[in-house]
């Protein structure tokens, strides 16, 4: 049983953005394995919702692979409006329909795969609309190819082992995660390993050599 | 045989009319006099001069099938002075006989319109045959045949047949014994049925209430609805033009009640217009079938001497109503009596409601794009929402086309909205799927359902329209993908993972505040997902499994957390689940249930499924 020990606490921290402080726009998500939490946790932990309902798009392909939300799962307080299509071009549709909607929290989109429709053009109205409106929007990608796009901030995640339950051994504890920010246009890309604590949010370590070790163990 | 004192619908030829300037000898003297005052008054030579010179498109063929080009539109003169184009209104103006509306509420205020189809079924056939290539020329005699007990039966004739002496009702060997070219063919019956309530709802382009009545009628309720249309008999004249241009010859009467419309339909002139002060005149010299009777209760009425519905009107009513005290309606002359003379109560009962707020776009010309006249309905609409203090929640468009069929399009919105833009906006993608036919010559647009909306005044600070700005988004949401997509869940008191939280459609519902609960996985299955146990451990979850094609070894796992089974909702026998947080060797933290224990005496042995997936 592998347990890995506490990572040395912000060693290198994330890198302050050089845009304007809370500019909403669009990130996309790269989930290494199709039935992983991490890139869900990592939006949501990302999300500040502020009592405003999230608009979650999913294609049917994604619902059916990687399931659909879970209310009680989520954040505490956080409301959904759920919209399952067929295709991809009615994800991205409902997208930018979405963030016309200042009155959203953020709007989240799940495609599958590589569609045709979903190239640079389309990434790139998304993220002028997502930052004309000041609306936050994830695009969150399964068994896809990071091909060209115009998100603001391209992400690749994966699972780690998750830190000992304080009270019971045998448990999963703290999940944790490798975040690899590998194109980004305000900031430094680079890799982190990321914790979502519900009272502080996000933390960005360094990652250690254990981590290092489990996440080629998990990629390997 | 029936229908035997009924003239052929044939169009009158007009030189018999030219004498007759003079109304027919049958109307009294009192109704004279008013007619001839009213005409005086109102330009008699202006109403005199197109009766003289009516121009004639009477051609002796009764049908015009769709399709062809309709450019000679038909009507059937009449005795009433209503032929020309502009008349409509003058001749409602002058209309003679027209009595001033009551103040209070009477009985006979109403009008009632019936629309007799004679050769429903057998035009109904001829347009269908026509479409096919195979039609026949109108001189051959042709029939519609119906599966009687004693071997087919004639349901229906043309005139050709007719004039050889074929008879609805008759076997159809007989007749051919007696017209042996004639050509039977058996009746659709169901689409007939079907067609008709078509026509119904297409006849709602002259008035918001329209039934169907009998086999091959229709009723409707143009109580104030008539001057839309240049008053009743311009109204009459309309109809009778466009069941014209659909190959349906038609007969047509406006009166007060349903009863005496139906009766001069069928054994009255040629669009006749009856009122309330002349009703019981007018239908004192009707024959008791006109009295809506089963032929039974006709034979009785006859065998009694009672010919007229003057006659029976003339019995004392305490008779009646002891002779036939147990009659049912179609049995009852006296309860039949008194529904057309409006004693008893006949209102049209349409199958829905018309909307309250509608407008309308009647065009010149049969368009196929509704696109451009949108923007005006939507306003004028918008407009009538804004004066009674009401928002749309489900609009129709409307489109009632040349050929007789009606195509709709709905949207609907999540709030009660009066912004005519956001409401065009909806049917953006929509108005393709309309079909248009050979175009469509009036467009409505309706809100189906309305509820109030106050006006609302925005803060200063420009926030406060969240909340309408939510819902408008859901419309357009709603608009493309159909309101089935567009869901919100909301928790429900439930222990079961797929029961705590509802997924109700996001147009209809309303948000509630979520409770705290266990922990609980970020993202579940539609459907649990069953794995291979490899090894299994006495207690916990089994220590290797296969799921999707990989081989997962549990590292760590927590629980059980048991979850017994609704037993108030489910089926007996339903087993209890007990769930596992499960940490595999990829560090894919899974949520998986074994379904039962071994030994409940509920099945064989648990199976494990696996039901979410954990951040």
């Amino acid at each position: 049983m592998q347990c890995p020990s506490q990572p040395t606490p912000l060693s290198r921290p994330l890198p302050k953005s050089t845009a304007a402080a809370g500019q909403a726009t669009l990130r996309e998500i790269f989930a290494d394995h199709v039935v992983d939490g991490a890139a869900t946790a990592f939006a949501l932990g990302q999300l500040d919702h502020q009592d405003k309902p999230l608009l979650w798009i999913q294609d049917r392909v994604t619902q059916k692979e990687a399931g659909r939300p879970c209310l009680a799962g989520l954040p505490k307080g956080l409301q959904i409006i759920h919209v399952s299509v067929n295709k991809a071009i009615d994800v991205l549709w409902a997208m930018e329909e979405g963030l016309r909607c200042t009155t959203l929290a953020g709007v989240m989109g799940e495609v599958w795969g590589d569609p045709p429709q979903l190239d640079f053009t389309a990434t790139k109205r998304l993220a002028l609309r997502a930052e004309t409106h000041n609306v936050p929007a994830w695009l969150m990608r399964r068994g896809a190819h990071p091909n060209l796009s115009a998100a603001r901030e391209r992400w690749r995640l994966a699972s780690l082992p998750s830190l000992g339950h304080p009270h019971d051994p045998r448990a999963p504890g703290q999940a944790q995660w490798q975040a690899d920010l590998f194109r980004a246009r305000w900031r430094t890309p680079g890799q982190w390993v990321v914790q979502h604590a519900p009272a502080h949010g996000l933390q960005f370590h360094h990652p250690t050599s254990s981590d290092q070790g489990a996440a080629q163990h998990a990629t390997g | 045989m029936t229908h035997q004192d009924k003239l052929p619908v044939l169009p009158f030829p007009t030189k018999t009319q030219n004498p007759q300037t003079a109304p027919t000898p049958k109307v009294s003297q009192d109704q004279l006099a008013q007619a001839i005052a009213a005409l005086q008054a109102a330009l008699a030579a202006e109403q005199t001069k197109p009766t003289a010179s009516a121009p004639t498109p009477r051609e002796t063929d009764a049908f015009s099938p769709i399709g062809t080009p309709k450019a000679q539109p038909r009507w059937r003169a009449s005795q009433t002075p209503d032929a020309p184009e502009k008349a409509g209104r003058v001749g409602a103006a002058a209309g003679a006989v027209t009595p001033p509306d009551t103040p209070n509420k009477d009985p006979l205020a109403k009008r009632i319109t019936s629309i007799h189809l004679p050769r429903f079924a057998m035009e109904r056939w001829h347009r269908w045959a026509t479409h096919q290539g195979e039609a026949l020329p109108e001189e051959i005699p042709a029939a519609l045949a119906v599966e009687g007990t004693h071997g087919p039966v004639i349901h229906a004739t043309n005139r050709a047949a007719e004039t050889e002496g074929v008879h609805t009702g008759a076997r159809v060997v007989d007749m051919r014994a007696l017209c042996p070219d004639l050509k039977v063919t058996f009746a659709d019956l169901a689409g007939d049925r079907h067609a008709l309530e078509k026509l119904m709802l297409w006849a709602r382009r002259w008035c918001p209430w329209t039934a169907i009545d009998g086999a091959n009628g229709l009723i409707l309720d143009t109580t104030g609805s008539d001057h839309l249309w240049g008053g009743e008999a311009a109204m009459l004249r309309d109809m009778e033009e466009r069941l014209s241009h659909l190959g349906l010859s038609a007969n047509l009467a406006v009166s007060p009640t349903h009863g005496a419309s139906w009766a001069l339909a069928r054994f009255g002139s040629v669009r006749e217009v009856c009122t309330a002060d002349t009703l019981p005149l007018r239908m004192s010299n009707m024959p008791v079938r006109a009295l809506r009777l089963t032929g039974d209760t006709v034979q009785l009425l006859n065998r009694l001497g009672l010919k007229t519905v003057g006659d029976l009107a003339a019995v004392p009513r305490i008779s009646l109503a002891r002779r036939f005290s147990r009659a049912e309606l179609p049995d009852n002359p006296l309860m039949r009596l008194d529904q057309m003379m409006g004693r008893l109560a006949e209102p049209v009962s349409a199958s829905d409601d018309p909307p309250r707020f509608a407008v309308q776009a009647n065009l010149a010309e049969p368009i196929q794009d509704p696109t451009p006249h949108l923007p005006a309905l939507c306003q004028e609409l918008c407009a009538g929402l804004q004066h009674a203090g009401f928002g749309a929640r489900r609009l129709r468009v409307s489109v009632f086309r040349s050929d007789g069929e009606v195509s709709h399009v709905d949207v609907a919105t999540a709030q009660p909205n009066r912004d005519p833009d956001h409401l065009l906006r909806l049917f953006d993608d929509k108005l393709d799927r309309i079909n248009p036919g050979f175009g469509f010559d009036l467009i409505t647009l309706g809100a189906t359902v309305a509820e109030a909306l106050g006006d609302s005044q925005p803060t200063l600070d420009k926030t406060g329209g969240e909340e309408a700005d939510l819902a408008r988004l859901i419309d357009r949401l709603t608009a493309r993908l159909g309101a089935n997509a567009i869901r919100h869940p909301t928790p429900q008191e439930s222990h079961i993972p797929e029961r705590a939280e509802v997924w109700a459609p996001a147009i209809s519902t309303k948000a509630r505040s979520t409770s705290p609960r266990n922990p609980r996985p970020l993202r579940l299955f539609d459907h649990p997902e069953e794995v291979r146990v490899l090894y299994a451990v006495p207690e916990g979850p089994p220590a290797q499994f296969i799921w999707r094609r990989v081989t997962r070894r549990v590292v760590r796992f927590a629980g059980p957390e048991r979850i017994a089974p609704e037993w108030w909702r489910d089926m007996p026998g339903t087993r209890l689940r007990d769930y596992y947080q499960v940490e595999d060797q990829l560090n894919h933290r899974l949520w998986v249930y074994r379904n039962g224990v071994l030994g409940d005496d509920r099945g064989e042995t648990p199976r494990w499924f696996v039901h979410g997936v954990f951040a």
